[in-house]
Order: structure tokens, then C-alpha cells, then sequence
């Protein structure tokens, strides 16, 4: 191989900014799910503002480093990013408070299709932390809400005290130009909402399965049934879109940590065109 | 019976079936309404009944010692009830109104009569029926695996 031809890693994507942790916000009774609202150190020269659905790689310094989507962006340039507490990082980053300084680089991968989506119905169906990767989608269609058609926003949580971004939820299904279904796995005697899975939210319709454009975003599984519910209401599968949560490392498609077949999760994807993914939702163990 | 034909025509479980099975299934139907905490079906007792939910929400409960559970719900166009289809058709759960509800009650007692004598229009409301039962199997398997508490640090990255 000649030198001019091997890959070399782009020295900008690798290295970290310091970022400052400006607020937390703890979601979930348990604590286990958290929001930091980051903005960037002076110096620092922040990247391009991130698309709904890319993400950024947070570090914390001295423990190690995760991909993590952006879960809205605010209207002074800062960034916010949900987490939830399952391995040895993000459970160190849950007991940091406002003030802390974290290494942040991004961002990376591809974004939701918002464009692609104007003049037609939005169907976005999310569940669990999935809601937060989302969120971003509905923050933008809802500030240009004329261009779509009808907004169907499906919501599937383990259960009430479980689910995220609950004064927004409220604020989603206090609009007349919003769809919003919520139901959880399993209700307690004060629920008075669906109970059962998200997909039966999907099979009760209420858009044009010849002009609507899907997203989804949970657990493969989820993502799985739920694609072939709107499959089942008629959507084509390219009018679907789904995002792949694998290990990220270098996130700039050099490392192959998150590979998934032919596809680097962290540069060709984390959102995915459903037909591309639906291949690999049948390898079992992928 | 044309006003109960137009409202089977719209819902997208009968969509693909034939005029004529369409209006058997009119001819069994009618309109009926029910206040937040009607009971429709309770837990081993006969039925002979399925609902087309048109506005409102059914819990469907299992009793349990400590009370009922409600272990999934029904909105518009969902359909409720199956347990008239095969013996000894007795409810296997309470299905509850948790609102005013509005619905299409069909005669199941009567349409399990049609389906014996007219074979075509019996094969194809048990497929029907046979869609909808695997779909709430499937949807009860993902609920039995909580799904959700195995969610990584950010979806999506």
C-alpha cells in the first residue's frame, strides 16, 4: 500500500474540549437517568451546533469516555445531553454536579431526515432513554410546525415513574397540533393512561400511510416491532429511520468498535434508513 | 344498518374484507355506549360479544389478591374480546371502561352461526381474529421481557 493511502485518524475529532456542566437535571425517581446542560470552557471554539440525532463522545476525565446523543440544544449554544447510569462511566458521571468540567468532542454521525420529512406526516415513535435522542426532532418540528403534516409522537416507558421529560410530555399533549400517546409496561393504581407496549400505539394510526415519514428510536426490539407495525399500517420501509446504539470508541469510522456488518455505527449511522438495519435485526447476537 | 356499514368500512380491521362479509357483520352490530367503569367482560364468565371501540379506553385486568391489575388497555379502533370465538367461550380477563366509551357490540353468538354455515365468511374473520391474537401475543412477550431496563447510556450513540 502505498503511504498516501493509509488512513490516518483526524487529530481534531480525537481530541477533547473542556465543556462545563451548567445544570443537572435528574429525571427519574432512582436518579438513574440525568440531564446535563453543557457549554463550552472560554477558548474554547465549539463545533458546528449538533443535527437531531447525532451525538456527542463525553469524557470523563480520568474514568473514560461514552457516546452520547444530544438530547436538545439550547437557544444560547448550549448543549444538553440525557444519560442513563448503566456501566462504570456513566455511573461515575451521575454523582457530578453543576460546575464540573467534562471533555467533550462531536458531533459525530448522521442526523434524523427533519428536511425530508416537510410537507408530510411525522410519526416519531420512542421508547425509553430512546425519547431523548428524539427529543431534538420534535423541538425543531415544533418550531416550524406549519411545514409538516400531522405529528404523531408514541411514547412506550416501563412505567409512570419511569418516564422522562415529564413537564414536557404535558406541555406536548396540552397542543391541538400534536399526537401524543404515552403508555408504559406495567401501570401502578394512580396511572390513568395506556398500559402495553408501544406498538399498539402505532396500530391505531391516525396518518396518511401514503405521505408519513417514521422514526423510531428504543431497544432493538422495540425498534424491530415497531418497524413492522407501520410496515402493517402501510408505511414503505424507506419511509422508516432508526438509530443504532452500539460501543462507539474513535467515532469517526476508523476503530470498528461499533460495527455492524458493512456499516460504521458511529460515522454511517447512528440513524439508519430502516431497510439498511432490517438485515441486521435478524443476526441474533449482532 | 347503512350507518353501522359506513363506520365497519373506516376501520382499518375490516379494510380489506369483501362487501358482503362487511354487511354481516352490520347485520350482527349495533351501537352502544358505556359509562367511565362499566364492566364488559368479567374474568370466566360467557361471552358471546366483541366490541369495536370507536372513542374511549377499555383496561383489560386480571384479579389478583391484592386487587386488579391492568395489564393492557384498548383505545379507538382497537377491537375487544376474542374468548367467543373458541370453547368454552368464557372471558379469560375484566375488561373495564376507564371512560365514557363509545362502540360498535357485535353479536358474536350470532356471527359464530354465519361462520358455521358460510365456511368463506368463517375462514376469513378467524384470520382476522388469528392477526389480532399473535399481535397481542407478540405485545405480550415484549412487556414480559421489559425491554427497558436493559437501555444503554444514550440511545442512539
Amino acid at each position: 500500500m502505498a503511504p498516501d493511502a493509509v488512513a490516518t485518524l483526524p487529530d481534531q475529532a480525537m481530541a477533547p474540549e473542556p465543556w462545563r456542566i451548567h445544570s443537572v437535571r435528574r429525571d427519574v425517581a432512582s436518579n438513574e437517568v440525568f440531564s446535563w446542560t453543557l457549554y463550552p470552557e472560554p477558548g474554547v471554539e465549539p463545533g458546528p451546533p449538533p443535527a437531531p440525532g447525532q451525538f456527542n463522545m463525553l469524557y470523563l476525565f480520568g474514568v473514560g469516555e461514552v457516546p452520547i446523543s444530544v438530547s436538545a440544544i439550547t437557544d444560547d449554544g448550549g448543549i444538553v445531553h440525557t444519560i442513563r447510569a448503566v456501566g462504570s462511566v456513566t455511573r461515575a458521571m451521575q454523582d457530578l454536579e453543576a460546575g464540573a468540567v467534562v471533555g467533550l468532542r462531536g458531533p459525530f454521525g448522521t442526523a434524523w431526515p427533519v428536511e425530508q420529512a416537510r410537507g408530510r406526516d411525522l410519526v416519531l415513535v420512542a421508547g425509553g432513554i430512546g425519547l431523548a435522542p428524539l427529543r431534538p426532532v420534535i423541538h425543531a418540528a415544533l418550531q416550524r410546525r406549519s411545514e409538516f403534516g400531522r405529528m404523531v409522537v408514541c411514547y412506550g416507558a416501563r412505567s409512570p415513574g419511569d418516564m422522562i421529560f415529564r413537564d414536557e410530555l404535558d406541555a406536548w399533549e396540552a397542543r391541538d397540533d400534536v399526537d401524543l400517546r404515552i403508555t408504559v409496561d406495567r401501570g401502578t393504581a394512580a396511572w390513568r393512561g395506556d398500559v402495553g407496549v408501544v406498538t399498539q400505539l402505532v396500530d391505531r394510526g391516525g396518518f396518511d400511510r401514503r405521505n408519513t415519514l417514521a422514526m423510531v428510536c428504543g431497544p432493538e426490539v422495540m425498534m424491530r416491532f415497531t418497524a413492522s407495525s407501520l410496515e402493517r399500517r402501510g408505511l414503505k420501509p424507506e419511509d422508516i429511520f432508526v438509530s443504532m446504539e452500539r460501543n462507539m470508541r474513535c467515532a469517526v469510522g476508523f476503530c470498528g468498535h461499533c460495527q455492524i456488518g458493512s456499516h460504521f455505527v458511529c460515522r454511517d449511522g447512528p440513524v439508519f434508513p430502516y431497510p439498511v438495519m432490517e438485515p441486521a435485526f435478524r443476526v441474533r447476537e449482532l | 344498518m347503512n350507518e353501522l356499514l359506513a363506520i365497519i368500512e373506516e376501520q382499518p380491521f375490516f379494510e380489506d374484507m369483501a362487501p358482503e362479509h362487511r354487511r354481516l357483520l352490520a347485520a350482527c352490530a349495533a351501537k352502544c355506549s358505556y359509562a367511565d367503569g362499566t364492566r364488559l367482560m368479567r374474568d370466566h364468565e360467557p361471552t358471546e360479544t366483541f366490541w369495536l371501540i370507536r372513542e374511549g379506553q377499555v383496561a383489560l385486568e386480571s384479579p389478583l389478591r391484592e386487587g386488579t391489575v391492568a395489564f393492557q388497555t384498548l383505545g379507538a379502533g382497537d377491537i375487544l374480546g376474542w374468548s367467543w370465538l373458541l370453547p368454552p367461550y368464557r372471558a379469560s380477563y375484566d375488561a373495564r371502561a376507564v371512560t365514557d366509551l363509545h362502540t360498535l357490540r357485535f353479536d358474536a353468538g350470532v356471527l359464530r352461526e354465519r361462520m358455521e354455515a358460510d365456511p368463506a365468511f368463517g375462514y376469513v374473520l378467524m384470520k382476522h381474529f388469528a392477526a389480532l391474537i399473535v399481535q397481542r401475543l407478540q405485545a405480550a412477550r415484549l412487556q414480559a421481557l421489559d425491554i427497558y431496563s436493559h437501555g444503554g447510556p444514550g440511545h442512539g450513540a
